[in-house]
Order: C-alpha cells, then structure tokens, then sequence
C-alpha cells in the first residue's frame, strides 16, 4: 500500500535526556524517522527536551519544540499544532510511557489525533508483565514462570514456592530499572521495594531465574500486510543473568545450528504479528544450552538500543524503515538504501562479526557497585566489526578508551586466586580481563565454562588470544606470528609491549613487509548484490574495497563512546562539522567507534570507517585516504589525544595548532600565556609529588581545588579544606607523577559561568555567556546553565569579553574553544580554557542560532569569520532566557553518592526556554522530571557553613505554605530563629526514623548538604540514597533551592492573615 | 598446510587446507546463509560444486546427527573464511572437519571469501579447484576439464524404497532430494514412496499414487530429459508438486525454457511474493538455473511466485491439471520456514482431487 494520504501532519516524540538506558541512540533513531517522513512529504512536529541532539536541529523537523516532555507541556503543543497522529515508537520508553500518558488523559481522542507503530494494546501486551504473560500463553511461546507483586509480600510469596534465585522486574520502567536477582529472601525484599516504588504502576514481576541460558535478541520488523522479517539476530557473550545493554553482544548468533535459529525466528516473528506492530520490535530470549528448551524474556514494542546496534551491525537502517511502514508503506515497496536495487524486504546477511561492548561509568564512580546484573549500568558503548571473534573483540577493547588496548589489566596479576574466582562468578565490567588473566593462569576453559555460564566457544577465542600472545612473547621480530596477530585483531601497541619496541617501529616493521589492512564494506548482503553504501571496516585480508576519490578530503574524528563528560554533544558537533565540510566542496570522511549515534549513520558522512579511534587504527586511514588534514576539535578529548601523535606522524591538523593546544592545557605554558596577558586565575601551581602538593597548598592557603592534568569532566577533582585531606587526596585518589602532574588552585567561591567562542586569527566571536547557578565547586557539566547572563552586571560581561578576546587570539585559536571563569568579588577569573568544542555547543548552537560546529568548521577549513558575516565580540542575546539543566541516573547505579561536586555526574541535559527566568527554570525543572510539588513537607539537613543560608531558604518554603522537617542539629538552628519545625528521628531511631518516612511518602523534598568530615557510610549518604530510591526531589546544592523556590514563588500568591 | 583455490580464469587464492587432502574440481559457487552449513554441505544439489559458505566463521556449532540432508554428501569442495578452531553445542557430535574428512571432500579455508564471492558476482559461476600446488598448466586443465553432467543419477537413489505412513500415498521422485522434503511430506503423514529419478510414468501410476512430488537435485534441468516425458503424462492424471530442479522440469515438461543464472541463488534470505495475495516469504534457495519468464508466455503455465529483487520466477501452476512447482525450497533446511504453508497446499490439492475422483479416501 502507498504511503497514507489521510494524515498530513505528524508528531514525534523524542526521549528526552540521556540517561543510564536510553541515550544516543534515540537521537539516531528519531533523527532517521523525522527525515523519512519528512522526505515522504508529512509534516513533522517534533517534541523533544533535549538540546544535545541532532533531532532538535530546526530543519529535521517543521516544527521543533525543545520542550519537557510532560503531559503539560505536549498536550498544550498538541492543541497549538493539531496533529493528525502521534509516532511515539522511536522515542524510547519516554515516548512511549508519554504516548499512554496522553491517551489515558483522554487527549488523543478529544483531538482525534491517531497513534502510529504500535498500538496502545500493543505497548500494553508488551510491556504489561500480566498481559504479556497471557499473550505469550496464547501464542504457546514459553515464558519463564512467574508472578505479579504488587507488594513486598506478594513477591516473597512467590518465591517461597518456586525457590530461590529468582529475578525481580519492574514493570514500565526502561534499562531494567529497580530490577535485580535475589538469592535470598532479604535480597528479594530490598529489591522488591525498590522495583515497586520505581515502578509507575508499583508492580513488579516475580521470574524463575534461568541464569545461565544462552541469551539471544532478534530484531525484527513488520509491516500492516503482515510482512515480517527479521533484521538481525545477536548472542551475548554474557549468558542470561546480566541485563543485555550490559553484556558483550556478538553479531549474528555463533554457537547456534541453524534449527535452533530458525525456532527461535519463528517464535520472534510470531510474537511481532500477535502484537500487530507495525514497524521495529526487540525479542529478547533465552535458549537452554543443552536443549532445544527456550524461553521469550522480554519484548520491546519499539526502536531500542539494540535495533540501533543492529543497524549499524548491518547496516539496515531498522528506525528510517519503521518510520515509513508506520505511515502505510509496505517492506516491499521501499528500497533498501544500502543496496539501492534490492527492496527493504531482505534480511540482511552478514559477512563478518560485530562486537558490542559496554562503556561503564565506573572509572568516575570509584566507590559505585559494579556487579552486574539485571539492571543496565553501562552509559554508552563500542562496536567493532571483523573477519572473526577475535578481531572484532579486540578492535572493541581497545575502543573502550579505559587506560588499556588489549585483554590486559597488569593489576590483576596481582589479585589472589580467591579474588579472581570471585570476579568470575560475580561478573562485574571487568570480567573479560579476569577471565584472560584466569586462563593466563592455567585455567581451564571448561573450568570456566563451568564456573561462569559462558559458551566455550567463546571462552575458546579467548585462550586462543592468550595463544597468539604467549606466540608473540615467545617469537621476537616473526613475521608469521604478527601476521596472525593482526589478522586476529592485536594492535601495534600490544605486539610493541611485548616486543619491547614502539608502535611506531611495529608500524613500521609491518608496512616494509605489507602488512596492512584492507577495508570491507557493509552491505547488508554479503556480497551478494553491488552495493554503494559508504561504509567500512577494516581488516587484514587480500582485498581492499574503499575505493579512495580524486576528492580532496577532510578526517574527522568522532568521540568514541558516551561516558560521564563525554557524551552526545560531541557527536552532535561532529555531525555538524561533517555537514560544513561537505558544502565547503570536500570528502568528509568520519571514524568513529560508537553504535549509537548519528555520526555513525553511513548516510551522514560521505565515508564512514567503523574504526577504534586509536594512533594505530587512524594512522592506517590515513594511509589510504591521504586526506587533506583531519579535524579533531570536535570529537571531545579522544579526538583532541590523537592530535599530537598524529601530528608527529606528519598529519595536518586542521584548526588551532598542536603546539598552541597544549599551550592552553599544560598549566605552565598556560601560565605564560595568562601571565602576559595580565589576566586574573585563582593562585595556584602544579605538583608532580606529594610533599609539593603540600607545600604549594600551604602558601595558598586552604581551601585548594585538586586534579589532575589533562582531564575530562573533573574526574579526580576535588575541594579540599584541611592539609590532612590534601595528604589522603594525594597519595589514594590519584597517581602523581612527573608526567602527570596534580594541579592546586586557590579555591574561589563565586559565581561561574562559561563561554564558547569562535576564532579564525583575527576575529573572535562569542556566540554567548553562560552563567551557571551553582556557584563554583559544582562541576560545570553538572550546573544548571542560564543564557543570557541574569545576575552578571555589565563590568563583569565586559571583562568576561575582553579575556575570551586576548586568550582567543594568544592561543592561535583557529575554530572553537571553551573557557571556564570565576567571579569573586566583581572580578573575573579564568579557571581553565578548553582549546576545542565543548558540551555547551549544542545548547548554545541552539538558543543562538548560529550553528557554531559548522562555523567553526569553516573557520578551520580558511573561511574567515569576516566572510561569514560575524565580527568580533558578544553576539546579541534574544528576548528568551533559557536554561540548561543537568539530569542524572543515580537510580541505576548503587553507591554512587548523588552529591554534587567538581567531579561530574550528570549523564544528559534538558533546556527550558521561556519569557521569563523563572518560568524558563520551571520548563527545565520539568523536562529533567524533578518535579516539585507546590505544598508537602520538605527535609532539611545541612552543614553547619550552611545553616545561615539555609535558614533564609527554609523561611521561603515557610512561606509557601510547606511543612519544614529537619534533623536535630539543623532543626534547632532553624527553631533558634523562629521558624516551627518539626525534628525528625535520626535514622535506626524505630519506626518513625527518616527513612521510613521517606519511604512512606511523607516527605516531598530533601535538601542535603554535608561538610567533608563526614564520610561515605554517614546518615547523609542514607538519606540521598533513599530520596534517590524513592523518587524524591533531592538538593544538594542551596543555590538550585533558590532556583526552585524562584520557580515556586512565581506560581503562588501570598496567603498571609491579617 | 598450504593449499590454493584456483579459479578457470586464472585467479589464485592461496589458503590453509582441511577436511579431506585430494584435489577438487567443481563449479564454485557462494551461499549466504549464516548458518546452517551442515544442511548445505549434505544437499545434493551442490553436487558437482564447490561450496563457498560468505559468512566467514564456518563450523562453530559442528556436525551433529539430526541435520544431515542425505546420507553421502556430494559437494566437490568447501572454501570458508575461517574454520573453527572448537565446535561447542550440545548436539555437536564431531568438528566439521573430521566429518569432510570422512567424506572426502576437501575444504580450504583462509581464503577472502568476500574478495571470491565479490568475483564471482561480478563474472559468473565458474569451474574452479582446490589444490596443493599450483603448477603451470592448472589453470589450462582446469579450463579443459569437462565437469560431470550425469549428477542427477549420481545423487537420486538406486532403488525404490518407503517411508510408510497411514495419510495420503505420494510417490516422490528423488532427482537427489534433501531429506527435509521427507519430513515435511511424512510430518503431513503422507504415506511416501520413494523411486529414483529414471522411474517411468508407468512405474509411478502403478503404485496408485494421491500425488507426485518432484524433488529438488543437482545440476542443469536440461540434463535430465527423461523426466520431462513422465511428467508430462503424470500431470494429467495426479496432482503433482515440483520443488527446486522438480520445478525446472516440470516448466520444460510444458514447454517452458530455463537458463544458467550468472551466479544463482543460494542462501535463504530470498524474499518470495506470492502474486495473488501479496504474501512474501523468506525462502530457502539452491539454484543455478532458473526458469525463463518469457518463454512461459505461450505454454499451459502461470506464474505464481516471484523473487522480489530481480524478478526470478519462482513458482509456476499449470492452468488445466492439479499441478504446481516452486523454485525455492518450502522445506527450509537450512532456512526460515515462512514458506512450508506450500505443503499443506500439495496435501489440500491432494485432498480435493479425491474427492473430485470419488470413492478413494485417506486422511488428509
């Protein structure tokens, strides 16, 4: 059937910020349907709360609103703008969960707006754990048996008959939130708690465990003639028991004989007829190792994070097709963009194995728990493709960017065998290292197979890398042996350790004997049909097939995978980058490691190189490609890494010099440079041992900002007040050396706030000033941003503008740069200058207009400023304030204190935009779900430095009509000066402690601040983890109360009695 | 040890030998399928061919008891990527191989498969070979080697023989069948008949069959002009189903004309439409011939299914007796089943074609 012609016009609903669970992959997925509908000639209208994201880039879409994705604010969109339907299927579980929203508020029907994909019963049969069950009975798939809990009660029940372990899920939630194994009664009565007050219909499912099984997705897709097929199928690495975003996938299945695939094909294509989707659907199922006994885990009626892997597994682009079938066409009347000859109604085979690996957070959250299990943990990954499971699995390792570029942890040779085996059973992130430090042990890999679940074929890959390696070590300079090597996917690096040479002499060593990569395209069919997609892998094989053009062309290199401080914003540059490279005339070339994103769409660059984004794996498309330069500002500190050893290897970089980027980040070249300048930074030196740090940090006078050199996101950063705490600093929390130096600033408290700016040499635009709301301390990534400045006065502005000035054109800067300032008493400090695009240049790109990464990129390519029409100085702000906020995961990660800091914490970011400060606060406040109620009771606990402050915050609240609860010590402050609170039990005091209040909903807002004698294990923590757990709004810092309050105050009148 | 695949037109691909150590000569073709090589290597129709497997990992699951396709696997050659070093699933009953090895057919692995597989689709199927050496006149040899046209009577069976079951009676006629047909027609309870691919119309009629299914096999439909006659005086009288080759002859019996397809269709993503209601089905395919759209114009035969790409005709009925072919293989094996509906169909055709000559009855 053709595409519909009865509606005109079309809503999407994004996901809203990035969180642990839903991430990039949705920016890749929503971009891809609104440019096929808008292709097919709809309307789009698209809704969305994030700015880090191509999808709310103005011509994506007609119509786009940055704007909370609540039911507030989208239905009053949708009576401004009277769609005829709704897609909600590619954005996530927050479009889905949105989509029910409306509809049961009775919206949709009132308006008669339609929704598309996937029908309301259907989100319900799937995601509902009862009606899943009986669906999954009526098709005669097998399911794990099971129960509903509705309370602690009824899950321990359930379990008392089926016996332990079993596994808890809650019901309408995403990443398996709040969900988890329980072995034990008491681990199951925790979990369930948390399952159902995370839950939004407070439900959880109670699941027989079938830890163990071999865990295998497919991706499938249907279409309203009931055609369906299936794109992809995957195995994990990882048996049943830990949650797939957090396990090793291999594409397509490798340990399956053909009639196991083809059972489990049918149950998945039978289930996405029975749901009647029309459009992309993930089966998740478990298959008995040593039967042909299976059981259907999950099923997500929508676009997921894996059907954004499988497109890249495949190259089928799964979200693009899903959207065009919502709106009628049919499998066999679109075209398979890859091939362009063949019909979308194929299912891709491949001819070579992809690797999927998590990113985990856990290298900022040091103290966070990172056993895995059935609840996501991982903020981002890495795929890589090759010829065999080694390879790939290699190339995805050293992708990962943790410190390593092979199977390799030199600490766990130092770990007891108790330790190891535990690691093994207790799978945390890092079991693939002990599993090949296990088997350099002598393990045996039945041994192994045993003790963790995992397939033997894949544990064999293993012990065949450990092989190669002890070949390597034993074979010095053979030219056999690197050859399999590298055919089996060590990188020079590795083969150098071993060898005792550089990378450069391996590189060296395998270019004088020919070894060298060849690159494969992605096809989708093997080879079968000419194919024109621009899209490769490298391997080492006998032919090449990139086809290098007469073009002159331009590298750019992506950001890898999403972690803390690193996320989608660099992708979001990176596209755009490509975009002003291609209108300036050139090949844009992109390498990138990320499944996830836009950037690694093929359609998007005009070569895309599915490549680790190391010296060694960007040196070999050098070679080949012999582009003009490369451009590295954009892709985030991976990308800016690369820049020195590529320029040693003789490759231009575009944009501002080696040399001038470390002036600006090696602090004594920056000291230099600020020194002449004669602008004002916060005393301070670097140490490269510990007495120094002390010594420095004595003449500062305390309190000293901590860091190291060369870091992301304030990892490491720390405000210390005491020289005891300075002492621990330095010899537990980072490794201080003459190559990596400790930083130790005077620690100023004020006002911070950022800009980013253009500069071409001479010219030096500053699109905007961000002032943050949380004053200096809280890592910038992790404050609440305002554009235009509210609070900064003109002298300030002035200075802020005058300095980005000077250090612009100090700096050679040729393309973006970032800088961070203090404000203390009036006077404007720089705190550090990022000599690339930083997170803020989507927000900023946004409220502005100006699409800054394409600027900048013309900027690197020759274009002056001038000829783009910009002069140097502040552009002019609109009449619209626009906050940016950040939104966090805590819930999905435990021991991770929520404790705002310098270190960074956030995961995403929402923005809200409005008239007015305090309503553009709400908008934000909204959009990142902390919802504030405008009466209930409020908790207070704060340090003693912040009592005065608190106090004036409390009295507002006192106003508004809210009930203060405080413990002892703040509670007597608060008294002390008048103001009636009620003291709360400290917590273990009995059934009325804080805890259990919290629990039970009497408590609508904590407020938290703890002074740094205390440690981890402190009554401060329990209660930001139990606001976390209970969904609670938690404060911890006094100036987002403000925010807060502004935001409250403005919507309520004074009620006073005479 | 190494080994080398040369190509007639004189490309050479150097690679690691396996399976059994004798020289092969085939036809090369490519199959796309991700798994299921077990099914392939065992299908007769790859007799007189090398089989290269596109999916570069070859042998992960092993061979076990239950998937072969026939007993004696007549395949000339395998070429894979990579073999596995381990094969691990619980039905694996030995490496793949061991299994070539005992036989002997001789494998080479090692070899860029996409680079071969890209060659052949851009020149076309070719004969090639597998050898320890390559001496200076291999590459002519192999040119002047005349490949074995009698493949068909090499892959059917000898003798008659039965699979007895209580529902309909179907004489199958084995042009080198897979196994699959057999478990489809016997999950059906069809009562089967098995005679070799010589058996006369006189021979089939004899046993009085409810209908005649025509089995996949090897080679080209225009080797095996015996048949034709038999079908066409079986045609009229029984229903008949041809899959695969069957379908190839069938279409000649009734004077249609096939043609060597540049490099086939071997692999079972093959989307199959059925042009009266629309359904497309993944299929299952082996061919190297295929039947030529034009020359059905004037003959008693309609075109019921086709590929959705490229326009093979894959399914053809004859307008006036109960009798219909496809070219893809409903039987799956290796594949998805989407298409196995087809056999219910043979079985309702059956069925009717009772009722219409009255007095027989069985259980459908």
């Amino acid at each position: 059937m053709p595409k519909r012609t009865d509606i005109h016009k079309i809503m999407v609903i994004g996901s809203g910020p990035i969180i642990i669970g839903q991430a990039a992959e949705f920016d890749y997925s929503g971009t891809q349907a609104c440019l096929a509908l808008k292709e097919l000639g709809y309307e789009v209208v698209l809704v969305n709360s994030n700015p880090a994201t191509i999808m709310t880039d103005k011509e994506i879409a007609d119509q786009v609103y940055l704007e909370p994705i609540t039911l507030e604010f989208v239905s009053q969109i949708l009576r401004k703008e009277h769609p005829d339907a709704i897609l909600p299927t590619l954005g996530g579980q927050q479009g889905l969960n949105m989509a029910m929203e409306l509809s049961d508020s009775g919206i949709l029907k009132e308006l008669q707006i339609e929704l598309l994909g996937t029908k309301l019963s259907a989100i319900d049969q799937a995601e509902d754990r009862e009606q899943f069950k009986d669906l999954m009975e009526k098709l005669g798939e097998p399911v794990p048996a099971s129960g509903i809990a509705y309370t602690v009660d009824e899950a321990v029940d359930f379990a008392t008959k089926t016996g332990y372990p079993v596994i808890v899920r809650p019901a309408f939630t995403m990443g398996g939130t709040g969900g988890g194994i329980a072995e034990t009664e008491a681990e199951l009565k925790t979990i369930a708690e948390n399952g159902l007050s995370l839950s939004p219909v407070t439900q959880v499912l109670i699941e027989q465990s079938i830890a163990g099984y071999k865990e295998i997705e497919f991706e499938v897709m249907r279409d309203a003639a009931d055609n369906a097929m299936v794109v992809c199928n995957m195995e994990n690495f990882d048996p049943v028991g830990i949650h797939t975003g957090d396990s090793i996938v291999y594409a397509p299945v490798q340990t399956l004989a053909d009639r196991e695939v083809q059972m489990l094909r049918d149950a998945a294509l039978k289930i996405i007829r029975a749901l009647k989707i029309e459009g992309g659907c993930n089966v998740q199922l478990a298959l008995d190792p040593n039967s042909f006994n299976y059981y259907i885990i999950e099923v997500n009626p929508r676009v997921s994070r894996s059907s954004a892997l499988a497109s890249k597994a495949t190259g089928y682009p799964i979200a693009k097709m899903a959207a065009k079938i919502a709106v009628g066409l049919h499998l066999d009347e679109i075209k398979n963009p890859v091939t362009g000859t063949t019909y979308a109604e194929f299912e891709p085979a491949l001819d070579y194995v992809v690797c999927k690996i998590p990113r985990w957070p856990f290298d900022k959250f040091t103290k966070a728990d990172r056993r895995l299990g059935t609840q996501m943990k991982a903020t981002g990954e890495v795929m890589a493709i090759g010829r065999n499971i080694e390879e790939a699995t290699l190339k995805a390792v050293r992708s990962l960017e943790i410190g390593v570029n092979y199977i390799d942890e030199p600490a766990l040779t130092q770990v007891d065998d108790d330790t190891l085996s535990d690691k093994l059973i207790h799978a945390q992130d890092d079991r693939l290292f002990y599993l090949a430090e296990a088997i350099r042990r002598g393990h045996t890999i039945e041994d192994l197979a045993e003790i963790t679940k995992i397939n033997v074929f894949f544990l064999d890959k293993l012990l065949h890398i450990i092989e190669i390696e002890n070949d390597l070590k034993a074979h010095y300079d053979d030219l056999d042996v690197l050859t399999t090597a590298k055919r089996n996917g060590f990188g020079d690096q590795t083969i150098a350790d071993f060898w005792g040479e550089t990378i450069d002499d391996i590189r060296n060593y395998r270019k004088a004997h020919n070894v060298l990569p060849v690159y494969k395209m992605v096809d989708t069919c093997a080879g079968e049909f000419e194919s024109t997609t621009p899209y490769y892998y490298g391997t080492y094989e006998y032919e090449n097939e990139s086809i290098v053009t007469k073009k002159p062309s331009v590298l750019v290199l992506g950001s890898g995978p999403i972690r803390i401080g690193q996320g989608v914003e660099f992708d979001y540059a990176t596209v755009h980058s490509v975009k002003a490279i291609q209108k300036a005339g050139y090949e844009a070339i992109i390498m990138n490691s990320n499944p996830e994103t836009v950037s690694t769409d093929f359609s998007i660059s005009d070569k895309l190189y599915f490549e680790p984004l190391t010296i060694e794996d960007v040196m070999n498309v050098i070679d080949l490609e012999q582009p003009q330069g490369v451009i590295v500002q954009f892709g985030g500190q991976t990308a800016i890494n690369l820049a020195a050893p590529l320029a040693d290897h003789g490759v231009k970089i575009l944009g501002t010099s080696v040399v001038d980027v470390d002036r600006a980040e090696d602090r004594d070249e920056f000291d230099k440079v600020i020194k002449q300048l004669q602008i004002p930074q916060p005393a301070g030196d670097t140490a490269s041992d510990e007495d120094t740090a002390l010594k420095i940090a004595d003449k500062l006078g305390y309190p000293v900002l901590v860091r190291p050199s060369y870091v992301l996101g304030g990892r490491a950063m720390e405000i210390v007040k005491k020289r005891a705490d300075l002492d621990y600093y330095m010899h537990n929390a980072v490794k201080v050396s003459h190559d990596h130096p400790v930083l130790i600033d005077s620690y100023l408290v004020g006002k911070e706030c950022e800009v980013d700016a253009i500069c071409d040499g001479q010219t030096v635009v500053i699109p905007g000033i961000m002032e943050h709301i949380e004053r200096a301390g809280v890592h910038s990534g992790d404050s609440m941003a305002v554009y235009p400045p509210q609070s900064l006065s003109a002298d300030v502005q002035a200075q802020i503008v005058k300095y980005t000035e000077q250090l612009a054109i100090a700096l050679n800067c040729v393309g973006m740069m970032n800088i961070q300032f203090v404000i203390h008493d009036e006077q404007v400090y720089v705190i550090e200058v990022n000599p690339r695009a930083s997170r803020t240049v989507p927000f900023l790109s946004k409220v502005t207009g100006i699409p800054m990464a394409q600027v900048a990129t013309r900027v690197i390519l020759g274009q002056s400023l001038a000829d783009q029409g910009y002069e140097t100085g502040l552009v002019t702000p609109g009449p619209l304030v626009h906050v940016k906020a950040p939104v966090f995961s805590f819930s999905k990660l435990n021991r991770v204190d929520s404790l705002l800091g310098p270190e960074m914490k956030s995961t995403g970011e929402v923005m809200g935009s409005d008239t007015t400060m305090s309503k553009a606060l709400y908008k934000a406040f909204e959009a990142a779900k902390l919802h504030v109620p405008n009466h209930g009771n409020i908790l207070i606990t704060v340090r003693d430095d912040d009592k005065p402050e608190a106090l004036t915050l409390a009295k507002r609240f006192y106003n508004l009509g809210y009930q203060l609860l405080a413990t002892s010590g703040t509670a007597s402050y608060l008294t002390k000066h008048d103001l009636p609170v009620t003291v709360v039990d400290k917590i273990d005091s009995g059934e009325n402690d804080l805890l259990h209040q919290m629990e039970a909903g009497h408590i609508q807002v904590v407020i938290n601040t703890v002074s740094d004698e205390e440690h981890a294990a402190d009554d401060g923590t329990l209660i930001r983890n139990s606001s976390i757990a209970h969904n609670i709004p938690l404060f911890t810092a006094l100036d987002t109360v403000a925010a807060i309050l502004q935001v409250l105050e403005s919507q309520s009148f004074v009620t006073q009695a005479l | 040890m190494k080994r080398y695949l040369v190509l007639a037109d004189g490309q050479i691909y150097p690679g690691t030998a396996f399976g059994d150590r004798q020289a092969a000569v085939g036809e090369l073709v490519f199959n796309t399928g991700m798994s299921g090589y077990q099914e392939s290597i065992t299908d007769q129709s790859y007799n007189g061919e090398i089989l290269m497997f596109t999916y570069p990992l070859i042998g992960n699951y092993g061979i076990n008891r239950d998937d072969h396709e026939s007993i004696t696997p007549s395949c000339k050659g395998v070429v894979v990527h990579e073999l596995a070093r381990r094969a691990s699933n619980w039905r694996n009953e030995m490496s793949l191989d061991d299994y070539l090895k005992m036989n002997h057919i001789p494998g080479i692995a090692d070899i860029d498969t996409r680079a071969v597989t890209k060659h052949i689709r851009e020149v076309g199927a070719m004969k090639a070979t597998i050898v320890d050496e390559v001496k200076p006149d291999t590459v002519s040899q192999l040119q002047a080697t005349v490949l074995n046209k009698a493949v068909v009577a090499e892959s059917s069976t000898n003798n008659a023989y039965p699979n007895p079951a209580t529902g309909p009676n179907v004489v199958v006629v084995d042009f080198g069948l897979k196994h699959s047909i057999l478990r489809e027609l016997a999950k059906r309870h069809c009562n089967l008949t098995v005679l070799p691919y010589n058996a006369t119309a006189g021979q089939i009629m004899a046993l009085n069959p409810d209908g005649v299914m025509l089995t996949n096999g090897p080679g080209d439909p225009k080797d095996v002009p015996g048949a034709l006659e038999m079908i066409r005086e079986v045609e009229q009288q029984v229903p008949l189903f041809g899959i695969c080759l069957g379908h190839q002859l069938f279409s000649l019996a009734n004077g249609a004309d096939t043609f060597k397809m540049k490099f086939g269709h071997r692999g079972f993503n093959h989307p199959v439409r059925e042009i009266a209601t629309g359904r497309i089905d993944f299929t299952s395919q082996n061919h190297g011939y295929a039947v030529d759209r034009d020359s059905l114009a004037n003959t008693d035969l309609m075109i019921t299914h086709e590929e959705i790409n490229d326009g093979t005709v894959e399914g053809v009925r004859h307008r006036r007796f109960p009798a219909f072919s496809v070219q893809y293989h409903p039987d799956a094996a290796p594949g998805p089943h989407d298409a196995d509906h087809i056999f219910d169909e043979f079985i309702d055709l059956m069925a009717a074609h009772q009722r219409a000559r009255k007095g027989s009855n069985f259980n459908a």
